[in-house]
């Protein structure tokens, strides 16, 4: 019995050992390094003190599906509430997924624990939006950065960790002598760059950053959005970037997915999403922006939508955008849309055929083409 | 451009399109590290209520530790012709007589200086196991939340619910002897679950920043996010409440002990000189007054550096 | 102070006493004393205002947009802020020399401020309709049933939907863009003259910023109010506004009507900030970015306060403040309404 379970340990064992080696493998570059299935996240309302009984649930995340590509930036867009940043959540297990699967290099990491999660977490980083809140006051800019090291002690040896640390702090742009400094001598962007450096110390292959430059200032944000290409090129990277500012995700973006409670509207390559929408939200939302020109003021053709966006624990029947869309039909009520290449564009070859889930997709152009 | 440094020009090649960041101010360069805790320092240092109430209890630590610096007169020795006696013996300040003679002819001076040292422990135990203990429970309940929290906030309720003086009569009652130890007992054992529900409070804060899921997101253990990230976060305000309370523990020594409850002759102790002062409220005021202003001093210099503190750590006040 | 050529024509105040813009803002310093020094908010600010008219007032944070507002409105926390200097004009009275009394007139009934953060804004504890109705039972003496009435008609005005049914509601109960129409109800209670609106929408999502902003220009309209519009979005006031203000670390750099702004800066700032957006309907390539950070208000760099972030400083940028100067073209004709506060304005307009 004791040798039994002994072997089961070390079946165990040899199985652990080699999900890390599966999950430390390189991937090839254009291959899909991350995929997601059906991802869900439902957070129970409760009601009682002690004896807790569930009345409901806000289904923040409600099936999303998505690849990320190796060395590839894709862009989530939605307006708050959309469930963008619990996808994030999610993808960096913060938050147990209700259901679903993500797939990193073929491993489930929903379902992973003890050394193989620890491996998955220091190959998939996170950038934060707050810069004044993602950072412990108490430590020092150096104690922030070399945690990685402490928690993951192979990645760097005791005694190299203080010049690796001056090292990120130069790659991001930081006098590599502040690494005394607490957080609050900083400005927003420097920050934010004491932040990226702390994803980049243990040489992830994704970096998931959550709405990282909106709490800064107009200025510094181009700063920090052009350190984040050249990080990408020089450490090939794959970034998550979700925001709600749709210049820049454009900027930064290879492709684009666009959220609508809790449910991706429509994925494609940049310009399909921006020049060829064909999902109506996705044509209201980019009509809305404001462009920094006012001569555009005039001739552009806004989509003003009414109502506010529906509350995620009661979302509407069927298409979940209809109670605010200028198209819906009877349809939309009952079934939902499926995220595909729309019928009507089915096997043709234009920018349009790519994936949108609406009933009545049709394209529209509402950024004028430069 | 003028201000390149080195750094910035080895990481930016292409410098107008990915500038160095913060390539210093000149001034910059004299800024030294300045952590919270060094900031909130600097503040009180310069807080007069803090220098008073540091220096006042500076000399009741020092009172309470070495009586026999202060006075060479027993505070139990009475000498029964000086009975009541309270015009002070002048040009003796500190002599034993200075502050005149109690009922049984002790020197009211003696017994000042003697029964600072009951106050001082009484206060100083009580802080210290109530903040162990009452910020144990509240960190483990805030942080694990669920049905922990659920069954660590009800036992806190159940304590918070029993009126403190009313619950430690009831525990001392319990008690042959009424020794320090007893009353400090007494008053800790009702006493933790006020910071229980500060420090449950100020860690349900910190848990949500962001920097807690950074470390969380890095892999890092549950011994690390709380004793790195959250316990030197949620500390300030226990740290504030627990030196306001101490004032609040040594007055309910002297409460307890003049209701006859807590500690009793031959202890030497102030609520038990204001209990026996009472008696001769109208012959010999000096008995109740000078163990009344010595409380009152006591109790007002904890409330004031609590003050201070307060003002210190909390950065909205500034 | 100039005044732009098409907002000239605008009608004349209501009361029609005072011929002048509306709101004047005269070298306004603010400064507020920390225990690190002394912090220069605000550093001789001048603009001014028409009814009818909308100026934005653009900068990052820091930059003392939001300080000066607080100074005309009369909300600014003082101590630790002080006014060393300067006049706030309101109709040509001087609002600062006014007892509290008088200011407290003028503070609601004639300019009302819209907040960033409408939540915060709002009371908490009390309904909507209450809060509306308030402003009519305070100042006009309405009775509760009428100030309800009152309440529901501007709800309408703001197209809140089903006003009547809302009135009662809590501030909660409404989503954030609703909840910002309430304030601008709010603030439109007494018709006031003039309204300043500090970040708007910021907190709002995209199609709801439209609405929201959308309704608000058109309200200013109908009641031929002036707006100050304090933001640091390039794209919002390039929808909205008649001309602007672009402030830095205190002073206003840039001074020009919205299309000019746009097609010519005048200041290296703005330029650097037009070219550092990206842009939705272009996919550029590496985005131009002000190098450097903004600067610290306890120590403004001398001279332009900008020269350390400026591409084209010069050694007296360095020395001399330049001043808020007028822009011509490059013949040397008038450009109206136009301002640079550079000492190399012509090089960076016309070259």
């Amino acid at each position: 019995m004791a040798d039994l379970s002994k072997n089961d340990e070390a079946v165990a064992a040899a199985n652990e050992e080699a999900l890390v080696a599966a999950i430390d493998a390189p991937v090839e570059r254009g291959e899909p390094i991350l995929q997601v299935r059906g991802l869900k996240k439902h957070f129970p309302l409760t009601q009682g003190i002690l004896f807790k009984k569930q009345v409901g649930a806000v289904k923040a995340v409600d099936g999303v599906s998505f690849d990320l590509y190796q060395g590839e930036t894709l862009g989530i867009v939605g307006e708050s509430g959309c469930g963008k940043s619990t996808v994030a959540k999610l993808l960096m297990n913060l938050e147990r997924a209700t259901a679903g699967e993500v797939f990193y290099k073929g491993q489930d990491i929903t379902k992973l624990s003890g050394r193989a999660l620890k491996a998955v977490r220091r190959n998939i980083q996170m950038v934060f939006q707050d810069p004044y809140t993602s950072l412990n006051p108490r430590m020092t800019v150096g104690d922030i950065i070399g945690e990685p090291f402490d928690i993951h002690p192979e990645v760097a040896p005791k005694g190299d960790r203080r010049r690796k640390v001056q090292e990120l702090l130069d790659v991001v742009g930081l006098n590599p002598e502040y690494i005394n400094r607490y957080p609050h001598q900083f400005s927003g962007g420097q920050r934010q760059r004491i932040g990226i450096a702390r994803g980049l110390a243990l040489n992830p292959e994704i970096i998931i950053c959550d709405e990282p430059v909106s709490a800064l200032d107009v200025s510094v944000q181009a700063q920090v959005i052009n350190l984040m290409e050249k990080l990408q090129d020089e450490f090939n990277l794959s970034y998550l970037f979700i925001a709600h500012d749709l210049s820049i995700v454009r900027h930064i973006s290879d492709r684009v997915g666009v959220m609508y409670l809790g449910k991706m509207a429509e994925i494609g390559t940049d310009s399909e999403i921006y020049e060829h929408p064909t999902h109506p939200y996705t044509q209201a939302l980019l009509s809305a922006v404001p462009v920094p020109d006012p001569e555009a003021r005039a001739h552009r053709e806004r989509i003003i939508l009414t109502g506010d966006v529906p509350s995620p624990a009661n979302p509407p029947s069927g298409c979940s955008f209809r109670t605010r869309c200028w198209k819906a039909q009877e349809k939309c009520a009952q079934e939902v849309p499926l995220l595909a290449v729309p019928s009507v564009f089915k096997g043709q070859d234009t920018p349009a055929a790519h994936f949108s889930a609406c009933h009545f997709a049709e394209e529209k152009q509402v950024v004028p083409a430069h | 451009m003028p201000d390149v440094t080195k750094t910035a020009a080895a990481t930016a090649p292409d410098a107008v399109a990915a500038p160095p960041v913060d390539a210093p101010a000149p001034q910059d360069k004299a800024e030294k590290p300045r952590s919270l805790w060094g900031d909130a320092w600097a503040d009180l240092r310069r807080n007069p209520y803090f220098l008073v109430s540091s220096v006042l209890i500076f000399f009741l630590l020092l009172i309470a530790a070495f009586p026999g610096m202060f006075t060479s007169a027993s505070p139990t020795a009475g000498d029964l012709v000086k009975h009541y006696v309270g015009k002070p013996e002048l040009g003796d300040v500190g002599s034993a007589g200075w502050l005149g003679y109690d009922i049984q002819g002790r020197s009211v001076y003696a017994r000042l200086i003697y029964g600072t040292r009951a106050s001082i422990i009484v206060g100083v135990c009580v802080t210290l196991i109530v903040t162990v203990v009452g910020g144990t429970m509240g960190m483990i309940a805030g942080y694990f939340g669920g049905w922990v929290d659920a069954v660590l906030s009800r036992l806190t309720d159940v304590f918070f619910g029993i009126p403190f003086l009313l619950g430690a009569m009831v525990v001392l009652q319990a008690f042959v002897e009424r020794t320090v130890w007893v009353v400090v007992f007494a008053l800790a054992f009702l006493g933790w679950t006020q910071m229980a529900r500060v420090m449950r409070g100020a860690v349900i804060t910190v848990k949500q920043a962001d920097y807690v899921h950074a470390a969380k997101a890095l892999g890092a253990g549950t011994g690390r996010i709380l004793f790195r990230h959250i316990l030197p976060n949620a500390m300030a305000p226990v740290i504030v409440v627990a030196t306001i309370a101490l004032g609040g523990y040594i007055s309910a020594e002297a409460t307890l002990s003049y209701l006859g409850l807590g500690l009793a002759s031959p202890t030497v102790s102030w609520g038990v000189d204001i209990s026996a002062g009472v008696q001769a409220i109208r012959t010999s005021q000096h008995i109740l007054l000078y163990p009344s202003i010595m409380l009152s001093l006591t109790v007002l210099a904890f409330i004031m550096l609590g003050e201070a503190v307060r003002n210190a750590l909390d950065p909205k006040l500034r | 102070m100039s005044i732009i050529d098409k907002t000239a024509a605008v009608p004349a105040p209501r009361d029609g006493s005072h011929t002048g813009p509306l709101l004047e803002v005269r070298d306004l310093h603010v400064e507020f004393h920390t225990r690190d020094g002394v912090a220069k908010a605000v550093n001789g600010v001048n603009y001014s205002v028409n009814a009818g008219e909308t100026l934005a007032v653009l900068g990052e944070s820091g930059s003392g947009k939001s300080v000066t507002a607080q100074a005309i409105m009369g909300i600014l926390d003082m101590p630790p802020g002080r006014i060393p200097k300067g006049e706030i004009l309101f109709r040509g009275q001087d609002m600062l020399k006014m007892s509290d009394e008088e200011r407290r007139k003028v503070r609601g009934r004639k300019i009302a401020m819209i907040f960033q953060d409408a939540l915060s804004s709002l009371n908490p504890v009390l309904s909507v309709g209450y809060q509306l109705g308030e402003m009519f039972r305070v100042h006009q003496g309405l009775s509760k049933k009428d100030a309800k009435l009152k309440a529901v008609e501007l709800m309408d005005k703001v197209k809140i939907p089903a006003a009547k049914a809302r009135v009662s509601d809590y501030p909660h109960q409404f989503s954030g863009g609703m909840r910002q129409r309430i304030m601008i109800a709010m603030a439109l209670a007494l018709e006031p003259d003039l309204i300043i609106a500090d970040e708007p929408t910021t907190a709002l999502d995209v199609t709801v910023q439209a609405q929201v902003m959308d309704l608000l220009a058109e309200l200013q309209q109908e009641y031929n109010m002036g707006l100050i519009l304090i933001t640091h979005d390039l794209g919002v006031v390039a929808d909205v506004a008649d001309k602007i203000a672009v402030m830095y670390a205190g002073r206003i750099v840039e001074q020009a009507p919205v299309h000019e702004l746009y097609k010519r800066p005048a200041h290296p700032y703005t330029r650097g900030l037009l070219d550092s957006i990206p842009r939705l309907d272009q996919k550029g390539q590496e985005l131009y970015a002000i190098k450097g950070l903004p600067p610290n208000l306890l120590r403004v760099p001398t001279g332009c306060a900008f020269n350390p972030r400026c591409p084209k400083a010069e050694d007296i940028c360095r020395t001399e403040i330049p001043a808020l100067a007028p822009v011509t073209e490059q013949d040397g004709t008038d450009l109206p309404g136009r301002k640079s506060a550079c000492h190399f304005w012509k090089e960076t307009i016309h070259g």
